[in-house]
């Protein structure tokens, strides 16, 4: 077994299992994760050990696997120098920072949790640097996001720590969608998503059309990420964070992960006048903001935040030069900070831990109490301004360098030399005034309690740090040399240009600047309260305010346009519908070829049809004119129904007709039970504006529906009907083709609405349930309801009428396949005949002599037509195929015996028992209405 | 697998019946109720796979209801694309029942596994039917059982909300039927393969007519779907119903999606001549518009089962534009994107639910509360639901939302694709981590007079986030499937000629005769 064919997935993904097993360790021993933590840290390095020599040797590994190959994504992993180097330092700065924060935390928090969190996030970053496919890349990107939100707001009790942390989250949240649209663009150039690929593409990349947009993307996740301007601001409030995290993530790792972009796609899409604009303007702007805010900062972390800043645009700078030698530079100033930041940091943590304050201005003359610590801080913040024999010196040399070969270009890049230099300057005062400020002067007496030196081991990760800033500084050909050259050839994918790692250069530009920038600094600090002075008296652009003021104006515009839009009302949300709908008939007939009407004549129409047409059409407009009047509107519509069932008769649609009419009856009944419990007058309407609308949307929709149907109805009708006129009696068995289509060739549809007919029973059933409401106890005018509830009259008759009704709904349900009828209108009929008994003679009178649950009806019913299907499946046929039979028998004579019949069955009966249990349901709602008395007789 | 010639049918035929047995159930008890749900539920989960693989080795099955064959009878039409729905359906009935037994939800009110089956049978009964008119049907049991699902357990805001769906939804049923009935005056069919033909063969001076009655049933289905400016029935009905309703309703608003897929994809298809795809540029719009709106919505919403409703409309808009931008490789990135956002909303919703619980009176209001029991879990929970639902890496929404901008690349609109999935996805981020840290971080001091976690409803929602967690792990064979899916739903031609040429069986024996 190869353990180079698959070990750099193992590399990212063990810390991500390891978190699991930090945070159930912690639950056995409190430092339990932070042990666990370590050795996954551990093991992820020695699984990445067999794999070092190889780019060294100018090898790149590549380790991949299918995952949707047909979008060219692949679960892949690279080892190149330049991932070697980020993941070297991941790892190993990683594991000092465990091993810091192990004496870091207090008792109070909560382990688990954060070593799981940060485990998880060195898998993430370890993702990013090694991953060779750039989806998987801003996968691992994204997912630095996540856990960087988790880890500052790990105080989550501290409203600054949720603030940074969203803060956080909101910007680099933002650069990663940016991010992942440039990777899309860039992968649609090169045809692949592999990294591979796509660094040897760079020309085609620099020469295609979307070269631009792709590098603004990408460049906006690099520069939220890596904290440049104009999205540095949140790094400052990222330190809310524990020591630990802002150690590793906001000055070691994940804003260099901005960088690493920079770095890795170097080779595709650097060389442009649009890229050294950009990158290297950001980076400068960053550079000088960062250095000049820095040295105002009395918070020890803060003054860090900045200074990182400052770095990270020097970097930036760098990469922005866009030559070989400066990206060498880049590289190396990349390690250099590394080990310098984080040292420093952690000092910055344990004066927290044993001072209780990181405030300079309550600081002083530590040195006393902690001369250790101090001496370690020494030589970082040495490190830090670039003082000769430490590692910052010799890349603050090499960008002094290119500052003044790029300052030939124009005459305006003669200001880089200057500029670059101020930057020296101020980073020299900032780390000097660290220094003095902190560890010198006069010790503080207002201190929580007496500091003295952190425990032996909390102070080993920096000792290593500050070693390595000296050899480096000292020796770097020994040192740092291999890894350099290494990371180089990586980024450049290409050979390594020659430069020279000697501390001495001879008498040159960029000495004269490294002097410059320290006597200037040194004196500059010597000033420096005249300068707070200064700096006091201006007011100063406040990012976090305006951050948050374009968040609310985001928020108060979300909130503005929803609650405009969204207004929870009815009738808003209803014209809507309306006026999109009829938007859409107008657009179909707008934009398409063909007249409004077709070439059939229109019929000439008799005078009682027109008579009979606008009854029905006055009544329809006398029912909006007279809504208000609740019971007057409901008689009127009623008028309506009776025009339409006319109409069917007169169009010989017979079936239609009594259908019509029997549904009319029990809606009318079924309105009449529920107006009974709304109030008897709608309030009226005031809003004109409204009314006109309404009224506007109403007269345009009744036009467009009969300009629609005029549409339809003036051209040839060639239909489907005529197989159903032909077929009905050889193949359905009956000569009243509606009932042959309603039970036989559109059976299954019948099917459907007798169960929408069952819901509606069951559905008004379960509202209704227990539900009691006031009923008022008179009507409008204020007179008491009849006291008579069950006139003698009404009760005899209908008592008398009940099996004649019966009769007759089982007359018409029998001659409905050949004649006008059929179950739906027999199930009507008899559920009238049943409620009429209701009505007249009181639900408990009813209910004692018909002793049927009306579920049961509609159960048996469903149950019944289901069946009539089956049994031809049962067959061997499909599903509701029909059979009939001629029958011959005495006395009866002939006749014809359909399955459907069945079918038709179970239809009367979810008709009968959904119609009356919704009627009574609704009857029985209130028992109150009658002064005194109750429904019951 | 078995396969019978019936088999498309199954998917109607078990909840269906399902549904009338309980209802003749009921006279025993709630427990007989929940134990048939269950396993009717669980049938169909059988039933589904088997229609999986039936519709990917077979192509297109006909089943000619009533032995009358297309275009004069009803008929199924089981497809990849219509199986998926189903099976998709399934699942997440299966999680929705589960929460509602494991939290008693169900017991709250009569008839809620007899609605819950009935609701199934519509669901499938739209996504298998391949007549106009049946889907009008199947879209009236759909309303009448979701209405009365979403009454469930009654109150005030919730009996409002259901108004607001009914009533919307009832104009649109209206307008189906006027849409419906211009169509058939036109072109004289009600089987779509048959309209398809009936397009493709329209004499020039009949397109206006057609053109408007085409649009007008989109905006039936836009009605269904969510689309903007339509969608105002959706919050909220969604965020006041129960919790395992609006999770069951997760699939509603796909259900016009699908259908503008079906019909509109099938009669307005590639061979519609002129009108071929005439409706995508407004599916486009609205989704485009619609993505914007709701993503605000998210911003604004002041509880987070209102911010869930709202998630589920920007995750609709998202499906919308997928849809727009009609290539096979958009529709199959899309149909992807359309099972991840299902399960997760679901799973949302439930979650909601628990947190709401957990919270006592102070319900699901962002504001702050005393801890809730098992915040700590809960607030794992909801992280993995945001980062889902949001679609940030690493669970299916991003994989989703990276297939669609892959495939909007090749569009004429594609930088407001862009521009739109990524600026919204960024407001949704901010929007949720504000209400995860108002609800799990900025809490109040003092214990919570909410309930203990309801640890068997969790289930639920774990289980859907597995199959997130899976749908990433597996993109690629998935992603294979939506595509293939994808491939076949815009080759009109076979399923035509497969629905109009299934002959019926001889069955004159069965007719007449003495």
């Amino acid at each position: 077994m190869n353990l180079l064919a698959f070990n750099l997935p193992l590399v990212v993904l063990l810390p991500f299992v390891g978190a699991a097993f930090a945070a159930w360790a912690s639950r056995l021993n409190r430092l339990g994760a932070a042990y666990t933590s370590g050795l996954v840290t551990l093991l992820s390095l020695a699984l990445l050990m067999p794999s070092v020599p190889l780019p060294f040797h100018d090898q790149t590994l590549i380790q991949t696997w299918d995952w949707v190959p047909d979008l060219g994504l692949y679960f892949s992993f690279r080892l190149d120098g330049l991932a070697l180097l980020f993941a070297l330092l991941i790892l190993v700065i990683g594991l000092l920072v465990i091993f810091y924060a192990r004496y870091y935390l207090s008792a109070k928090d909560c382990m688990g949790r954060f070593f799981a969190y940060l485990l998880m996030f060195m898998g993430s970053m370890l993702g990013i640097v090694l991953s060779e496919n750039v989806i998987q890349l801003v996968i691992f990107w994204e997912l630095t996001s996540i856990t960087s939100f988790l880890l500052i707001s790990y105080w989550q009790h501290r409203k600054e720590a949720r603030q940074g942390a969203r803060m956080a989250l909101a910007i680099t949240g933002a650069g990663g969608l940016a991010l992942l649209g440039g990777m899309i663009l860039l992968g649609e150039m090169v045809g692949s998503y592999q990294l591979t690929h796509i660094l040897a593409a760079g020309d085609l990349i620099r020469a295609h059309d979307w070269y631009l947009p792709a590098l603004i993307l990408i460049l906006l996740g690099v520069f939220t990420k890596s904290a440049q301007f104009p999205f540095h601001f949140w790094l400052p409030h990222a330190m809310a964070a524990p020591t630990p995290v802002s150690a590793y993530l906001h000055s070691a790792t994940m804003v260099k992960a901005g960088i690493f972009i920079l770095a890795r796609f170097f080779p595709a899409l650097s060389g442009t006048i649009e890229w050294t604009l950009l990158v290297g303007g950001a980076g400068l702007i960053t550079l000088l903001i960062g250095a000049y805010t820095a040295l105002f900062k009395h918070d020890l972390k803060g003054l860090l935040a900045y200074s990182t800043i400052s770095h990270l645009g020097l970097i930036t700078l760098l990469f922005g030069f866009g030559t070989q030698l400066a990206a060498v530079a880049a590289i190396f100033h990349i390690i250099n900070h590394a080990t310098f930041k984080a040292s420093l940091f952690m000092v910055a943590g344990i004066v927290d831990h044993e001072t209780g304050t990181r405030d300079m201005r309550r600081l002083g003359g530590l040195i006393h109490y902690m001369p250790h610590t101090a001496t370690l801080a020494m030589v970082a913040a040495a490190a830090m301004a670039g003082v000769p024999l430490l590692n910052g010196f010799l890349s603050k040399e090499m960008l002094f360098d290119q500052a003044v070969i790029a300052s030939s270009i124009s005459h305006w890049a003669l200001l880089l030399p200057v500029l670059v230099t101020i930057a020296g300057l101020l980073s020299v005062a900032y780390s000097v005034r660290f220094i003095m400020d902190t560890f010198f002067g006069q010790p503080k007496s207002d201190l929580l309690h007496t500091p003295h030196e952190p425990p032996r081991f909390m102070k080993i990760p920096v000792d290593i740090l500050v070693v390595v800033c000296l050899a480096v500084g000292i020796l770097p050909a020994l040192t740092v040399s291999p890894i350099l050259e290494t990371a180089v050839a990586g980024t450049l994918q290409a050979e390594v240009p020659d430069f020279s790692l000697a501390i001495w250069h001879g008498f040159n530009a960029p000495l004269m600047m490294s002097i410059a920038a320290l006597i200037g600094g040194v004196a500059l600090f010597l000033k420096r309260d005249t300068l707070f002075q200064l700096y006091q008296r201006h007011e100063h652009v406040d990012a976090k305010r305006y951050f948050q003021a374009s968040l609310q104006g985001i928020l108060n515009l979300a909130q503005t346009v929803t609650q405009r839009f969204d207004k929870g009302s009815l009738q808003h949300a209803s014209a809507w519908v309306i006026a999109v709908s009829l938007a859409a008939g107008i657009v179909g007939f707008a934009g398409f070829n063909g007249s409004l009407l077709g070439e059939t004549p229109v019929q000439s129409v008799d005078t009682l049809t027109v008579i009979v047409g606008l009854l029905g059409a006055l009544a329809a407009l006398m029912t909006a004119i007279w809504h208000r009047k609740r019971f007057v509107s409901l008689v009127v519509i009623g008028v309506v129904g009776l025009v339409i069932a006319i109409g069917f008769v007169k169009f010989s649609a017979p079936d239609l007709a009594l259908t019509q009419l029997s549904v009319e009856v029990v809606t009318i009944v079924l309105l009449l039970l529920a107006l009974y419990f709304l109030p008897q007058a709608s309030p009226k309407e005031i809003n004109r504006v409204r009314l006109w609308r309404d009224a506007l949307l109403a007269g345009v929709s009744g036009i467009g529906a009969t300009l629609l149907t005029l549409s339809v109805l003036t051209r040839d009708f060639d239909s489907i009907s005529t197989y159903f006129l032909e077929n009905s009696v050889p193949g359905g068995g009956g000569t009243n083709v509606v009932n042959v289509i309603l039970v036989d060739f559109r059976g299954f549809d019948t099917l459907g609405e007798i169960v929408v007919l069952a819901l509606a029973g069951l559905g008004i059933y379960s509202l209704l349930q227990g539900m009691t409401l006031p009923a008022p106890k008179n009507d409008l005018r204020g007179r008491l309801w009849n006291p008579d509830k069950h006139p003698l009259i009404l009760q005899t008759l209908t008592r008398l009428l009940l099996p004649l009704m019966l009769m007759v709904a089982v007359f018409v349900f029998l001659r409905g396949h050949n004649l006008p009828g059929g179950g739906f209108i027999a199930g009507l009929i008899a559920s009238v005949a049943l409620i009429v008994q209701y009505l007249a003679n009181g639900i408990d009178w009813t209910r004692t002599r018909l002793q049927i649950d009306m579920h049961w009806a509609i159960g048996l019913g469903l149950l019944i037509a289901i069946a009539t299907g089956l049994v031809m499946m049962a067959m061997g046929y499909p599903f509701l195929t029909s059979a009939f039979r001629h029958m011959h028998w005495p006395v009866v004579g002939e006749f014809e015996l359909a399955s459907a019949i069945a079918f038709d069955l179970g239809v009367f009966l979810v008709v009968v028992g959904a119609t009356v249990l919704s009627l009574v349901q609704l009857g029985r709602l209130s028992h109150s209405s009658h002064a005194g008395s109750t429904w019951k007789s | 697998m078995t396969d019978w010639p019936s088999l498309p049918f199954l998917a109607l035929l078990v909840p269906l019946l399902g549904g009338t047995l309980i209802l003749l159930a009921k006279p025993f008890g709630l427990r007989l109720q929940r134990i048939l749900g269950l396993l009717l539920t669980l049938g169909l989960l059988f039933v589904s796979v088997d229609l999986l693989e039936v519709a990917f080795e077979q192509g297109h099955r006909v089943y000619t209801l009533g032995n009358w064959a297309a275009p004069y009878g009803i008929v199924l039409v089981l497809d990849a694309l219509s199986a998926m729905m189903v099976s998709l359906t399934t699942v997440l009935a299966l999680a929705a029942l589960w929460y509602a037994i494991a939290s008693g939800i169900d017991r709250q009110g009569a008839h809620f596994h007899v609605l819950f089956q009935i609701q199934l049978f519509g669901l499938n009964g739209a996504f298998l039917t391949g007549d106009v008119f049946n889907l009008f049907v199947f879209f009236e049991v759909l309303l009448l059982a979701s209405y009365g699902l979403l009454l469930h357990g009654g109150g005030r805001l919730r009996t409002r909300g259901g108004l607001h769906y009914v009533v919307i939804n009832l104009i649109g049923s209206t307008l189906f039927l006027f849409a419906v009935g211009a169509l058939y005056g036109l072109l004289g069919t009600l089987n779509m393969a048959d309209m398809a033909q009936a397009v493709a063969d329209l004499p020039t001076s009949d397109l206006a007519p057609v053109a408007a009655a085409g649009l007008l049933l989109l905006v039936v289905f836009a009605i269904k779907a969510a689309f903007f400016p339509l969608y105002l029935w959706l919050p909220g009905a969604y965020a006041e119903t129960s919790a395992p309703v609006a999770a069951l309703f997760a699939i509603m608003t796909k259900v016009g999606l699908y259908a503008i897929i079906r019909v509109h994809g099938t009669v307005f298809g590639p061979e519609a001549g002129e009108l071929a795809f005439y409706h995508q540029p407004f599916v486009l719009t609205a989704g485009l518009i619609g993505l914007g709106m709701a993503a605000l919505g998210v911003m604004a919403a002041k509880g987070l089962r209102n911010q869930v409703a709202y998630l589920v409309l920007a995750s609709v808009a998202t499906l919308l534009i997928g849809v727009g931008l009609n290539t096979p490789q958009a529709l199959g990135a899309t149909l992807y994107y359309l099972i991840h956002s299902t399960l997760v909303a679901a799973a949302l919703f439930l979650l909601a639910d628990l947190i709401a619980k957990g919270r006592g009176s102070y319900a699901d209001r962002f504001e702050s509360a005393p801890a809730m029991p098992q915040a700590v879990l809960l607030g794992g929970f909801f992280l993995f639901g945001a980062i889902a639902m949001t679609g940030m890496p690493p669970l299916s929404g991003f994989m989703g939302k990276v297939f669609i901008l892959d495939a909007a690349l090749a569009h004429d609109w594609s930088a407001w694709v862009l521009g739109m999935i990524l600026v919204s996805s960024l407001l949704m981020i901010v929007a949720m981590a504000r209400s995860g840290s108002l609800l799990f971080y900025n809490t109040l001091d003092g214990a919570s007079n909410g309930e203990a976690l309801n640890r068997p409803g969790l289930v639920s929602v774990l289980g859907l986030f597995l199959i997130s967690v899976g749908m990433v792990v597996f993109a690629g064979p998935i992603l294979g499937m939506t595509e293939a899916i994808a491939e076949r739903a815009y080759d009109v031609g076979p399923y035509v000629d497969q629905v109009l040429n299934t002959p019926t069986q001889d069955a004159q024996w069965l007719k007449g005769g003495h």
